[in-house]
């Protein structure tokens, strides 16, 4: 699949011949993307249009017009360059190479073990790669768990060092690479002071599924076969538009209706949508902030005597970013919303609400959420989020393990007849972009506006917040107030922001932050390659979702409206227990 | 004037004596003409060739001469800071007379700094751009080149790397002493092991014709390092030269191949910094091959295809010379007999 558009603005257009092919490329840009973009394979493990050229593994070997065999990754084009991809001298050395990345591989892999669909293995077969020829050095190193949410497995390491500039690059510096030669592999910093936020961005960026999530597949399919349970799959707003990009699909379409009819064929008993849960979160947390505003503005009118939270209010959807103030900046915690994110409140809902309506136990519902994520599988672990004892969402599945299932289980999704969501997963086009950075925002702005000043958002459409670009801030007015707003991705972001407001407490009235490049639509979950590119398409199409919907706020949602008042005929503690959740202080590895 | 200076080593042909054996005066004019400042000058003493000693030799007795070419380096080229990287067990030994020097150039009213960076041992850190990495703290590994050192070297900056022989070199181009020599590191199967200066560029023999070390028995030689040298049987070294670091290790034609090529995968093997792929499994797979006990003979095909992708697609020179002994021992000594 291409993976970086061919722009015509700049720098000067060349053209060099591969495999006898005319090809169409930039001055200087690497042989191995021209290749790439004109559908010329090459394998390649160490290389991502994001992260630095480090020509390490050595297997995207090409011939040049002189015989020398040198590296297509680190080769810059130049007008007029001879180029062979599929010569005996370059098959044999790349073949030779990787027998060597990739000995016992399929004896360790974990969805090979499993008998699962993984990209890595089908690279391989394609190949011609036997993988028994070698027996690697074993770095005699355990399988390091990162929290509940991702795991990384030295055995199969390539030391690519993609992980660790990934996460050197959004800033946390995590991972780092340890041991010399045969033993190195990736290791962790044992630094008190840093920790993983669990954001996955390193399984994202992954080309052999080394770091990777936390896998829950063989649970699911075990509940899924499990006559007496009734297994909900509830989507993220992310999953729908990216998910096609393992079979092969334009970058940024919604395969949803394909996806509805995927989830029955794969033996969900509903498909309801964290899309609705997003419409729950909006609505709490656009009250929240219309509170925390109101009350700083009668206090500062002297209207109300006691002193509101200082500072801004921060969005808490994202597990990652909840982290990183729970271990990095504890002292943010009062500043974050008390809204439970949306897998938590739909799980929750469906679990109670839905439940009680349909006669069913609780403990026969297995709720599977969908996720471009994998700080949400260990969010979903959390026991005080728990209601009467039942967690809101029982297993998560990333955008990755979903398309590994469907091949598995040979599930042609593009072809498939379209269906639709059941009722209860109905939801609004507000909910469809929190998948991108600045969606959150958006979303709760649009209700928190007609809370506070009833109506509708000037236009609806928030420009300001939207767009992949990492730091975004704006203002809007509600009435005579001027509200400060700042969209945060990725925490080398985040960082200037937290130095502003120490300065200046009040400089931002409400902040959202996602840990990952361009939101969650970028997230640790999604399918590989996740390039900022592929990522800013993906983002179009989200926005574009919500452009074609006629429910397009979260508070004209009847299910949620529904839900709403059902919440009317609980306890005040069940309903705090659905709507709301509490924060503490994280320790190294919690 | 220093731009002479330049003229001189261009004349003399001064050439790297690390190894690569690039010419001095090109590296000067790259970094003489860049325009980024600081520019770094960096003596490296670094060393880590198996039976190599010459530079240790050059600066336990002449280090002022070595200190020398570093200020007429730094001068020329407009450098801010003078670095020396220093094998740790070399400063051990050199730190008192290294040291004073040091602190001569700083009372000395010059307005650039010389410092010593004691290097971690390994033999990557050899190779310039790892050696550059070491210096910034980095996992020390070779860089993607270009840019070459004289451009982007040390933190992004302009940086002109020498090896300890190449600066003594210049110190006496500058005086007007450098007569064409180098110095030979001679140890193994031989009566008097040790570092001599002699001519350069004259065949093997002569050199140790001069040095009394021509052994009675039977011998071949490994000539430019113990790790990386190329092997020659005794016929060749009557008219080849020493490349490389100039160290020759005489070999008795009685040691077991096996345990010869052994000891030299043994050594690329622990010495790969695990960047690349060939290098990093390729050594590993060698030494595996080497090591099954059952195995009577050198598994010659079994490495053939290992030693292919070291040769052709290793990143860096530590990787390409691995087959450099092993298949020169083969055709010139193994083959022959």
């Amino acid at each position: 699949m291409p993976r970086i558009p061919l722009e015509t603005t700049a720098p000067a257009l060349i053209s060099i011949e591969i495999n006898g092919r005319k090809c169409a490329g930039h001055e200087g840009e690497s042989v191995l993307d021209i290749a790439l973009r004109n559908g010329i394979d090459i394998p390649h493990y160490c290389t991502h249009p994001d992260l630095p050229v480090d020509a390490n593994c050595r297997t995207c070997l090409v011939e040049m017009q002189d015989g020398v065999i040198v590296t297509s990754c680190s080769l810059k084009a130049a007008e007029g360059m001879v180029i062979k991809t599929n010569t005996p001298a370059v098959i044999k050395l790349r073949t030779q190479n990787m027998e060597l990345l990739f000995g016992k591989y399929k004896h360790k892999s974990f969805k090979s073990l499993h008998g699962y669909w993984s990209k890595t293995l089908e690279e391989l077969k394609r190949y011609g790669i036997s993988g028994d020829t070698y027996k690697r050095d074993d770095p005699k190193r355990p399988i390091h768990k990162l929290g509940t949410a991702a795991e990384f497995d030295p055995s199969l390491c390539i030391a690519c060092n993609k992980c660790v500039e990934i996460c050197q690059l959004i800033g946390i510096c995590h991972l780092t690479l340890e041991g010399k030669g045969s033993k190195t592999r990736v290791g962790f910093n044992k630094d008190a002071s840093n920790d993983c936020i669990y954001c996955g961005q390193c399984t994202a960026h992954c080309p052999v599924e080394a770091i990777r999530e936390q896998s829950h597949l063989v649970e699911v399919e075990k509940a899924l076969k499990d006559k007496t349970k009734i297994v909900i799959a509830q989507m993220a707003p992310s999953v729908r538009n990216s998910v096609g990009e393992g079979f092969g699909v334009e970058y940024g379409k919604d395969l949803t209706p394909q996806l509805c009819t995927a989830f029955r064929m794969l033996g969900f008993s509903k498909v309801f949508d964290v899309n609705m849960g997003a419409d729950i979160t909006t609505m709490v947390e656009a009250e929240e902030l219309v509170e925390r505003l109101t009350h700083k503005w009668e206090y500062a009118d002297g209207k109300r005597k006691d002193a509101p939270v200082q500072g801004p209010m921060f969005t808490s959807c994202c597990p990652g970013w909840v982290k990183f103030v729970e271990f990095y900046e504890p002292g943010l915690i009062p500043n974050l919303t008390t809204s439970r994110s949306p897998q938590i409140h739909s799980g929750g809902a469906y679990k109670t609400w839905w439940a009680e309506r349909e006669g069913i136990d609780p403990k026969n519902i297995i709720v599977v959420s969908l996720m471009p994520c994998t700080s949400k599988k260990y969010e979903a672990k959390f026991d005080h989020l728990k209601i009467d004892g039942h967690a809101p969402v029982d297993y998560v599945l990333t955008t990755r393990e979903l398309i590994s299932l469907l091949k598995t289980r040979k599930i042609d999704l593009p072809n498939l007849k379209p269906g639709s969501v059941d009722r209860e997963g109905t939801y609004s086009g507000a909910a469809a972009i929190y998948g991108a950075s600045g969606g959150v925002m958006e979303s709760a702005l649009r209700t928190a506006y007609k809370m506070a000043a009833g109506g509708d958002l000037p236009g609806i459409d928030f420009e300001p917040v939207r767009g992949f670009t990492g730091l975004k801030k704006a203002s809007v007015k509600i009435g005579t107030h001027t509200v400060n707003l700042a969209v945060a991705a990725m925490p080398k972001n985040i960082r200037p922001l937290l130095r502003e407001i120490k300065k200046n407490p009040d400089a931002y009235d409400y902040i959202e932050v996602m840990a990952c490049p361009g939101g969650c639509i970028g997230g640790g979950g999604q399918p590989i390659p996740n390039t900022f590119e592929i990522v800013k398409k993906r983002i179009a199409g989200l926005y574009k979702i919500d452009k074609a919907m006629n429910l397009r706020r979260a508070h004209d949602n009847p299910v949620v409206k529904e839900f709403f008042e059902y919440l009317k005929t609980v306890t005040d503690a069940k309903r705090k227990s659905l709507l709301y959740r509490g924060y503490s202080r994280k320790l190294k590895g919690e | 004037m220093p731009n002479d200076l330049i003229g001189k080593l261009k004349a003399a042909n001064i050439i790297g004596r690390g190894g690569a054996g690039y010419p001095a005066w090109k590296k000067w004019t790259a970094v003489r003409d860049a325009t980024n400042m600081p520019k770094y000058v960096i003596c490296n003493a670094s060393e880590r060739e198996p039976d190599t000693h010459k530079d240790f030799h050059i600066l336990k007795n002449y280090p002022e001469k070595v200190f020398r070419g570093m200020e007429l380096a730094i001068d020329t080229i407009g450098g801010t800071d003078g670095i020396f990287n220093l094998n740790g067990e070399y400063y051990k030994e050199l730190k008192s007379s290294l040291d004073v020097l040091i602190e001569e150039a700083k009372n000395c009213g010059y307005n650039y700094r010389i410092k010593v960076f004691e290097e971690a041992p390994s033999y990557i850190g050899g190779e310039e751009t790892a050696l550059l990495n070491a210096i910034e703290g980095k996992r020390c590994e070779p860089r993607l080149k270009p840019p070459f050192p004289t451009d982007k070297g040390l933190f992004g900056c302009p940086t002109l790397i020498h090896n300890v022989e190449t600066l003594y070199d210049i110190a006496r181009v500058a005086e007007g002493t450098y007569d064409g020599d180098r110095f030979y590191t001679v140890s193994g199967a031989v009566s008097n092991p040790g570092v001599f200066r002699l001519d350069a560029d004259i065949p093997i023999l002569d050199i140790l014709h001069q040095t009394n070390n021509v052994p009675s028995e039977a011998y071949f030689v490994q000539a430019g390092g113990g790790g990386s040298g190329i092997v020659l049987n005794s016929k060749q070294i009557a008219t080849e030269p020493v490349r490389g670091s100039g160290a020759i290790i005489v070999h008795s034609s009685d040691e077991s191949p096996k345990k010869l090529i052994l000891r030299w995968v043994s050594f690329f093997a622990q010495e790969s910094c695990g960047k690349c792929t060939p290098c990093r499994e390729g050594t590993y797979q060698l030494l595996q091959l080497l090591k099954e006990k059952k195995r009577k003979t050198i598994p010659w095909k079994e490495m053939e295809p290992i030693l292919q992708v070291l040769e052709k697609t290793s990143f860096c020179a530590l990787g390409r010379s691995v087959p450099i002994p092993i298949r020169s021992y083969l055709k010139n000594v193994l083959q022959q007999s």
